[in-house]
């Protein structure tokens, strides 16, 4: 099998103009005699099932939360990037481009990039205009703030809390929608399997998840737009109900899987408290301003960092990294903290954290001016920890945060699944092996709003849709499989909780597969993976029934799911056999200990087959072309 | 610290509910009141039971899934603080804590701890936006905002329709829900063109669906976790008394009400 990613001819300037041109369209009166199924209610989905019912499309959107405003793009907080240039700092859509193709180490594909950098202002344009309160000036223009991995201001906010702002924008579209009647708003349903008739995606199996009903929805086309596989770590900055479940089923029937590997992680969480802990609560990138990181020079040292003396801390960013010193990008700074942990310089009762330290700042600043500028992250980090980090250092460490891998899709979005479409941290398209800040909530309206509705009907109109009903044997079969799955689960009544195992499991993936890598280690996991998933399927135990409100057996499905999902991501960690981005080998490094790319090697997209349970999977390679931004090596020294 | 906590179970919507006794011997200062429920069901699934359900997911205090009462408080005692942020250093060892679902007739008890507050949703549906479709913005500075303006907007967006408001509300009034909205939105330049509409259609939906009347008692803004201000309620009555004198005639016909006590939906 050979990728086609349909990457329009000609400059890259001129490519979506071009594709938008050269796509079928469907006559304004054709539209609402197609249906159209979106699986999730995030800024991915939540855009795209509104800007698909405003074109007269028949959508059905579906969230496993009570309501679609809860997505959990509504928790990220620091902005969205734009190349608007108002700011006048020399800010462009190239350079967009360029810092989204280097900041992703030269694995994300050129063509998808350079679209979404000429979208983005069209992005602020709208969330403006559905009444997103973004930051001010006095004089009533758009405020921009800087963020990392860019020398330009092109990050457009509300407060600390830009998803959610634009969630509740795209989420009023669809409410606007659903009263139009165009769109039917299904929550508190779970997809579990996805329908492929004569190899065309038809439809999905559906489980309400108060009742415990299947219902199966036939439609002319599927968009996944269910999120990233962080919480496969079990502790992560996602919510506690994200999940792979629907792009993990659509693997097993046929869509491939891309980069499974790459994997973000943050510097900048709060750390873990103790073995009850159920997540890890993010403190924006944006501390690292005018925090400075540190740990004792004296391994274990038992003092308070109050009562440690200037000569005694060691500021190993700044040490190791003097041109960029605290400001290092994330996968950087993540490493650092993770070795001086390693090597016993950690604080905290676990000693798995470092102090980010913002006296100086106050010294230099006043509290005054912290407090406008980090007050309300100050105030999140006081409640949860009961210090005070305007007297006392904040304690932090990395955490597992986005997923760059995902499922594959072309330049259309469209998965090797004719008829399923993939958007937002579901697909692998524009991030390459790292994300940087604030591009996540530009890449899923810049997917919503304004590419899916230009190539789904591109789809609808140059295909011909056979009458498909519940008899046919390919739904009857997608039902009755998850039924089966559902009963086993409850059958089994063994020993250990659906929880315990998936603790085992982040454990080993973050053991073996997260900040540092190493083919052995590597190795090592796959094999506890695939001994834990035996145990699993002999010794879960989940109370209650199926057919009532059961959390228990909405997350034994989810952590079955991750239980096979995880052996892949060590599968592709182990076979790229480079560093790059998030993907850190400890055997390819610079001798300054940095990630060392093979580009001759490995400038590829891995996008793996399904092939049975048991069976290794298949790599088919889609290679890397860069005609516009030359792959170099970074240099934070 | 050992804690005793009184829950509310309740089988389905159709079954009676009733309190039961659980004491948790474990819980760790530093543990969020959902992960100390975390903590007793992992030792009642252990023990063959069902466990206690609760709604929650981002777990940051922003999703607003998650919500029950403390001790006859909405998200319990601490000021602006869901019950995922709130940690079980605000209580001492010994206590007992009371938790119970939201009471309101218009959020129908699904189990446990889990309400259905759908009649949000239809709020929203009834006129919570502004009606302008993809690829019709003119550009983001087009109009200017004043930074007040925005700012007093963002005060009222704030909101995460978690339904504290109406737990907290003797009436079970839906006001400072509402009034958040339609000041979110009739604040900025970008809604005000609806501004009218937008009052009539989303408070005659409110009115449609089982929440109480607003008296000015003020309990939804001390038990709100954003701390979304009263003032919003003033607006959204000043906004509805203009409207339904200018354009009685355009009253809109509310959507169907939240499913009643009963229904599985």
């Amino acid at each position: 099998m050979t990728l086609d990613a349909r990457i329009p001819s000609g400059p890259i300037e001129e490519a979506w103009a071009k594709a938008c041109f050269d796509m079928k369209l469907v006559n304004p009166a054709n539209k609402r005699k197609h249906s159209l199924i979106v699986v999730g209610s995030g800024l991915a989905g939540g855009s795209a099932a509104a800007s698909l019912g405003e074109l007269g499309y028949n959508v059905k959107c579906f969230c496993f939360q009570d309501s679609p405003r809860r997505a959990h793009s509504i928790a990220a907080q620091g902005g969205i990037n734009a190349a608007k240039n108002y700011p006048n700092d020399g800010e462009s859509v190239f350079r967009l481009f360029y810092d989204t193709v280097k900041g992703g180490d030269f694995r994300a594909r050129e063509a998808n990039v350079y679209r979404l950098a000429q979208i983005s202002g069209k992005i602020i344009d709208q969330c403006v205009a559905q009444g997103v309160p973004f930051a001010r000036e006095y004089g009533g223009s758009l405020s921009n703030r800087s963020f990392g991995g860019a020398q330009v201001s092109r990050t457009f906010y509300a407060r600390g809390q830009t998803g959610q702002q634009l969630l509740l924008g795209a989420y009023q579209a669809l409410e606007r929608q659903v009263h139009a009647g165009t769109v039917t708003m299904i929550p508190r349903t779970e997809m579990l399997d996805l329908i492929v008739v004569d190899g065309k995606a038809r439809g999905i199996v559906a489980r309400n998840l108060i009742t415990g009903e299947f219902s199966v929805h036939i439609a002319d086309a599927v968009i996944l737009a269910t999120g990233g596989y962080g919480n496969v770590y079990y502790l992560s900055t996602n919510a506690k109900g994200s999940n792979a479940t629907a792009i993990w089923r659509a693997y097993k029937r046929g869509a491939l899987f891309a980069n499974p590997c790459f994997t973000q992680i943050h510097p900048t969480c709060i750390p873990v408290s103790g073995d009850y802990q159920s997540k890890l609560t993010l403190m924006s990138e944006s501390l690292r301003n005018d925090g400075r990181i540190w740990v004792p020079k004296k391994k274990g040292d038992p003092r308070p960092p109050n009562e440690i003396p200037e000569e005694e801390r060691d500021y190993y960013l700044e040490r190791r990294y003097p041109s960029f010193g605290n400001l290092v990008p994330r996968d950087v700074a993540s490493r650092n903290a993770k070795a001086m942990c390693d090597e016993g310089f950690g604080v905290g009762k676990s000693g798995l954290g470092v102090y980010l330290d913002f006296s100086e700042a106050i010294g230099r600043l006043g509290e005054k001016t912290v407090r406008e500028r980090y007050g309300n992250l100050f105030d999140m980090y006081q409640r949860i920890t009961d210090e005070d980090p305007y007297k006392v250092p904040m304690r932090i460490y990395p955490a597992i945060h986005y997923t760059m891998g995902g499922l594959w899709v072309d330049y259309q979005l469209q998965s090797t699944i004719p008829g399923l479409f993939v958007l937002g941290e579901a697909n692998f398209s524009d991030h390459g092996a790292n994300r940087l800040g604030a591009s996540a909530l530009m890449q899923g309206l810049c997917d919503g709003y304004f590419v899916i509705p230009y190539t789904v009907g591109d789809y609808l109109a140059t295909n011909k849709f056979a009458k498909v009903d519940e008899s046919q044997p390919e739904v009857k079969e997608a039902v009755a499989s998850v039924q089966q799955k559902i009963d086993k689960l409850l059958s089994i009544k063994g020993h250990r909780t659906v929880d315990s195992f998936h603790r085992e499991l982040g454990k080993i993936l973050w053991d073996y597969c997260g900040m540092a890598r190493t083919a052995q280690g590597l190795e090592t996991a796959i094999g506890k993976i695939r001994a834990l998933r035996e145990e699993y399927w002999r010794n879960v135990t989940v109370p209650g029934s199926g057919d009532d409100l059961n959390e228990s057996l909405e997350k034994a499905g989810r952590v079955a799911d991750h239980l096979e999902l995880a052996e892949l991501l060590c599968i592709d960690a182990r076979e790229r056999n480079e560093s790059c981005g998030g993907h850190f080998r400890e055997e390819y490094q610079t001798p300054e200990g940095e990630a060392q790319r093979d580009d001759e090697h490995y400038s590829y997209v891995a996008a793996w087959g399904y092939r049975g349970d048991g069976a290794p999977p298949e790599l088919i390679k889609e290679p890397l072309e860069f005609h516009y931004v030359h792959p170099s090596q970074r240099s934070y020294k | 610290m050992k804690l005793t906590l009184k829950i509310w179970r309740q089988k389905n919507p159709n079954e009676k509910g009733a309190f039961v006794r659980y004491n948790v011997d474990d819980v760790d200062p530093e543990m969020s009141m959902l992960e100390c429920l975390d903590v007793l069901n992992e030792s009642l699934i252990l023990l063959g039971e069902i466990p206690v359900a609760f709604e929650h997911d981002c777990r940051e205090g922003i999703c607003g899934s998650c919500g029950f009462m403390i001790n006859g408080i909405a998200h319990g005692p601490e000021r602006a603080t869901t019950v995922c942020q709130l940690t079980m250093r605000h209580f001492k060892d010994g206590d007992e804590l009371t938790l119970e679902p939201w009471r309101a007739k218009a959020f129908p008890i699904v189990k446990d701890l889990v309400v259905n507050r759908r009649a949000f949703d239809h709020i929203i549906e009834a006129g919570g936006y502004v009606s302008v479709s993809t690829g019709q913005a003119p550009d983001g500075n087009d109009i200017l905002v004043g930074k007040e303006t925005a700012d007093e907007s963002m005060d009222a967006a704030a909101c995460i329709g978690c339904g504290a408001c109406v737990a907290a509300c003797p009436n079970a009034s839906a006001a400072l829900f509402t009034g958040a909205k339609i000041t979110h939105l009739g604040t900025l330049p970008q809604g005000e063109p609806e501004k009218e509409r937008r009052a009539l259609a989303m408070v005659a939906q409110m009115n449609a669906e089982a929440f109480g009347n607003c008296t000015n008692i003020g309990e939804c803004t001390a038990a709100c976790p954003k701390e979304i201000p009263l003032e919003v309620i003033a607006n959204m009555n000043r906004n509805y008394v203009c409207a339904s004198f200018n354009r009685r005639d355009d009253l809109p016909a509310p959507v169907t009400p939240v499913a009643p006590m009963g229904s599985r939906a």
